[in-house]
């Protein structure tokens, strides 16, 4: 059984029921129940209509969940009212379920539980393994999450760069336990994709295709960072890069910049060049000027200095980052890159030992450590 | 989205304000402390930001390794001056701002006289993941 295609099922049943006039956090919890049910059951006795059987399985899971004496009366009236399945395009309610897993009411870690549960159907235990929480501490994240969204009308509009936030951060997290993330979160932004027309949902998935397709050769086989400058590009994903650019393309064609489509193109820019020495450098300052014009973020300005130093010479990346504060996270890091390429190997591996110290993760702190460490040897 | 430790010591910590050690407290005294941190612990839970604690025993020990085919060599127990971590909470909160305030709280576990103890905790972030992008 394809399980995969099984949770690409869940935003469709999901808004089958709520339509039906379920409440959210009830109808999510009969939901999963199917989602169990259907792994336990399909492989001996495949269903030939795979939605119609987890809506009804769903269904009679939300009704038996509201059998008790006080919800008797509103079951019942829903019973009654229960309309044709179908009325509602599958691709609204998948909308209106990013929008309401991504509520703005949500803090950032209870949009990214709820919407990897009730959009992209992962169960509780999944999402508590790849976040290292126990089980426990994810039930009650996604359960607080539902009852702050219980009172947000299904059929509001929401905001499509809360979505996208939230889908970045699931991206980002890469690979942890045994739930792909990055590639959970590609596939809810292709869903995105395919239920709303929107350049920035499109350059969100352009980045993802382009930033994953280096996934193999981003870490050695002792999973050591390995930078962009060094990676085997013949191990590069050409399929999903090609596939990257396209949709990139067909974005900015819109004419509707945003800063998911700036970044993805300055991904593209690296995924186009053969070797690291025929980067395109110059555009790539262009693409970052246009990303600040967008979102004036110190991170941006940081990562500018690095392609200015490329482009026009350490020097100038050296005065670009003398303009930013150097409290800035891996401000240190880029200071030591640029001095090495500026000739002063002491002082950029000073740097490099300093920035190891305040690294935030133990990838890069372990990469950093070693470049000081050759420069020293 | 961040892990954080709180470190509380045996010893080690800076004084507290009110500093008076627990078997100099009354039954109901000490009940109440342990109330406190019991539901400290089962608010976190609610909250979805609970991940581990435990407590460790007074004792301790260094040890290391003393050569191929020779038994592990100690010296111990820890002298007096020694940081004696007495235990943690690591908990998972989206920002350090949210962390320290729940740090806060379990400082204000009532000791002497129910008044809160005022301790000192180490507060510790753990190391993330490596984004996936960064240019």
């Amino acid at each position: 059984m394809d399980e995969a295609l099984l949770r690409s099922l869940t935003p469709a049943v999901l808004g089958v029921l709520v339509r039906r006039g379920a409440d959210f956090a009830a109808a999510e919890d009969a939901v999963q129940d199917a989602l169990v049910e259907a792994v336990r059951v399909w492989p001996e006795d495949p269903p030939r209509d795979p939605k119609g059987w987890l809506v009804t399985v769903a269904w009679r899971r939300f009704l038996d969940a509201t059998r008790a004496e006080t919800a008797r009366r509103r079951r019942e009236d829903l019973v009654e009212a229960e309309p044709e399945q179908g009325l509602a395009p599958d691709t609204d309610d998948t909308l209106q379920l990013y929008f309401l897993c991504a509520h703005p009411s949500l803090t950032p870690s209870s949009a990214v539980a709820l919407t990897l549960r009730a959009v992209g159907g992962l169960t509780t235990r999944q999402i508590a393994q790849a976040y290292l929480v126990p089980e426990a501490t994810m039930a009650q994240r996604i359960s607080r999450a539902k009852k702050t969204v219980s009172d947000v009308r299904f059929d509001q509009p929401g905001d499509v760069a809360t979505v996208l936030r939230v889908l970045y951060l699931v991206f980002n997290e890469g690979y942890s336990g045994d739930v792909d993330l990055a590639a959970e979160a590609i596939r809810l932004t292709r869903q995105l994709a395919a239920a709303i027309d929107h350049p920035e949902v499109a350059g969100l998935l352009a980045l993802m295709l382009l930033h994953h397709a280096r996934r193999a050769s981003r870490t050695t086989a002792g999973g050591s960072l390995v930078p962009l400058a060094e990676q085997d590009r013949g191990r590069w994903d050409t399929a999903l890069i090609a596939e990257g650019v396209e949709i990139l393309q067909a974005a900015l064609a819109q004419d509707r910049l945003g800063e998911f489509q700036a970044q993805a193109a300055i991904a593209a820019l690296h995924a186009d060049a053969p070797v690291a020495e025929e980067t395109d450098w110059v555009q790539i300052v262009e693409w970052y000027d246009e990303l600040l014009a967008l979102t004036d973020s110190p991170v941006v300005r940081l990562n500018r200095a690095v392609a200015v130093g490329e482009a026009d010479g350490p020097r100038a990346g050296l005065r670009a980052l003398a303009e930013l504060d150097d409290g800035l996270p891996r401000h240190s890091a880029v200071a030591a890159y640029l001095h090495e390429r500026d000739g002063d190997r002491q002082t950029a591996a000073r740097l490099y030992a300093e920035a190891a110290g305040k690294a935030s993760n133990l990838a890069e702190r372990e990469f950093l450590t070693r470049q000081a460490a050759r420069l020293n040897n | 989205m961040a892990k954080y430790l709180l470190l509380k010591h045996y010893r080690g910590a800076p004084a507290p304000i009110n500093d008076v050690p627990m078997d100099q407290w009354t039954q109901d005294e000490i009940s109440a402390h342990i109330k406190y941190m019991n539901d400290f612990a089962d608010k976190l839970r609610g909250t979805g930001e609970f991940v581990d604690e435990r407590a460790l025993a007074q004792e301790g020990t260094w040890v290391r390794y003393d050569g191929e085919g020779r038994p592990p060599v100690t010296d111990g127990p820890f002298a007096e001056t020694k940081d004696l971590i007495a235990g943690w909470m690591i908990i998972d909160t989206d920002s350090y701002e949210r962390a320290l305030e729940l740090a806060a709280e379990l400082s204000a576990a009532p000791g002497k006289d129910g008044k809160p103890i005022h301790e000192w905790l180490e507060i510790r972030p753990f190391y993330g993941h490596a984004p996936t992008i960064t240019e």
